[in-house]
């Protein structure tokens, strides 16, 4: 059942309004909801790392950012995240999908999807252990980007929402 | 650098950064010290933002190299109200002056094909009466200086601290 509708909601309610970022099969719902209503005013980004470095120039310019992507491209955000978004405390909300659960996917997933929370837990400095986290439950979309919305506020870090296969890949 | 006024402005990391800093600190000024390649894309956050703002990057030939694909992001949102100028002098200046491959490719000629609006190369003693003209450019407008490599002797670090940057600058960004 997949809860599109009900996640972009919840991403209103909660004061988002900047989105950027890379599609993802798992995303791929969302991601034509945005293609489809300009009032979201997404913007399709090259690379990953660019859609945290386009959504930290709107937050600090007044909007509240979610980027989306495959858990691929933290490969290519991780710079960024400490570089950029950690030290000068631009916070953010990465909506990334969770290829390679469970060990069950295409080769090129199986090893970002094996570390993908010790990813997270791994960004430490001194009294900073690890980025919040959170894994997008179905039965209660809107309670975990409050859970993960509120961590980042906190924190003024970036945080991360974990989207399994089967949440938001259909529009409705 | 009296021509920047107040427009927001990105800078990019290593020896620009610095140098800018050093020549006048203010507070529309946001230094870049990591993320290399990624000055650009801030400069689009906050022109997609704020779109009565003029913003202003300041990017070298290395910082645009890696970030190259972003030149097409920019062109593509068709931002009016972004200007690039490019220090260009091939090399890295702030890990030894290695070279950059800039030497052997029109940065410009890439930004134009990439959609800018306007993007043109200019000498650095020409820099000073080509900038009110290039500011009057519709963005996104790219200036590229060829500057020759080399870094100012003894110059200091940026001295705020990457909170205190972001907290001056996001506030001078969102004021009106």
């Amino acid at each position: 059942m997949p809860k599109t509708t009900e996640f972009l909601s919840a991403l209103e309610a909660n004061g988002y309004d900047f989105f950027a970022g890379v599609p993802c099969s798992l995303l791929k719902g969302v991601i034509r909801r945005f293609d489809e209503e300009p009032r979201w005013g997404y913007v399709s980004a090259v690379r990953e790392d660019s859609a945290l470095g386009i959504a930290a120039g709107a937050s600090m310019a007044g909007r509240k950012s979610a980027v989306f992507m495959q858990n691929s491209g933290l490969g290519v955000c991780l710079n960024a995240i400490v570089s950029l978004n950690v030290i000068y405390e631009i916070p953010s909300l990465i909506v990334v999908s969770w290829r390679g659960k469970d060990g069950i996917d295409a080769p090129e997933h199986l090893i970002m999807g094996e570390i993908m929370t010790s990813y997270f837990d791994g960004i430490t400095l001194g009294d900073m252990k690890g980025l919040p986290w959170e894994i997008l439950d179905p039965d209660d979309v809107a309670g975990s980007v409050a859970n993960i919305t509120k961590k980042i506020d906190e924190r003024r870090v970036p945080g991360a929402l974990i989207v399994a296969k089967g949440i938001l890949d259909a529009s409705s | 650098m009296a021509a920047l006024d107040d427009r927001p402005t990105v800078v990019c990391n290593g020896m620009i950064g610095r140098e800018v800093f050093t020549a006048r600190d203010r507070k529309e000024s946001f230094y870049m010290i990591g993320s290399m390649g990624l000055g650009l894309s801030i400069g689009i956050g906050v022109a997609l933002t704020q779109p009565d703002k003029e913003v202003l990057c300041i990017d070298g030939d290395g910082n645009v190299l890696m970030g190259s694909g972003v030149l097409a992001s920019a062109g593509a949102l068709g931002l009016k109200n972004l200007h690039h100028v490019v220090l260009d002098n091939e090399a890295h200046g702030s890990t030894g002056g290695q070279k950059t491959i800039a030497s052997t490719i029109r940065l410009e000629k890439i930004a134009a094909a990439s959609g800018y609006a306007y993007a043109e190369r200019v000498e650095p003693e020409n820099l000073a009466a080509a900038l009110p003209g290039f500011f009057e450019q519709a963005g996104p407008a790219m200036l590229l200086v060829k500057v020759e490599p080399g870094n100012v002797k003894g110059i200091g670090r940026v001295t705020h601290t990457p909170i205190e940057i972001t907290e001056r600058f996001s506030t001078a960004v969102k004021g009106s």
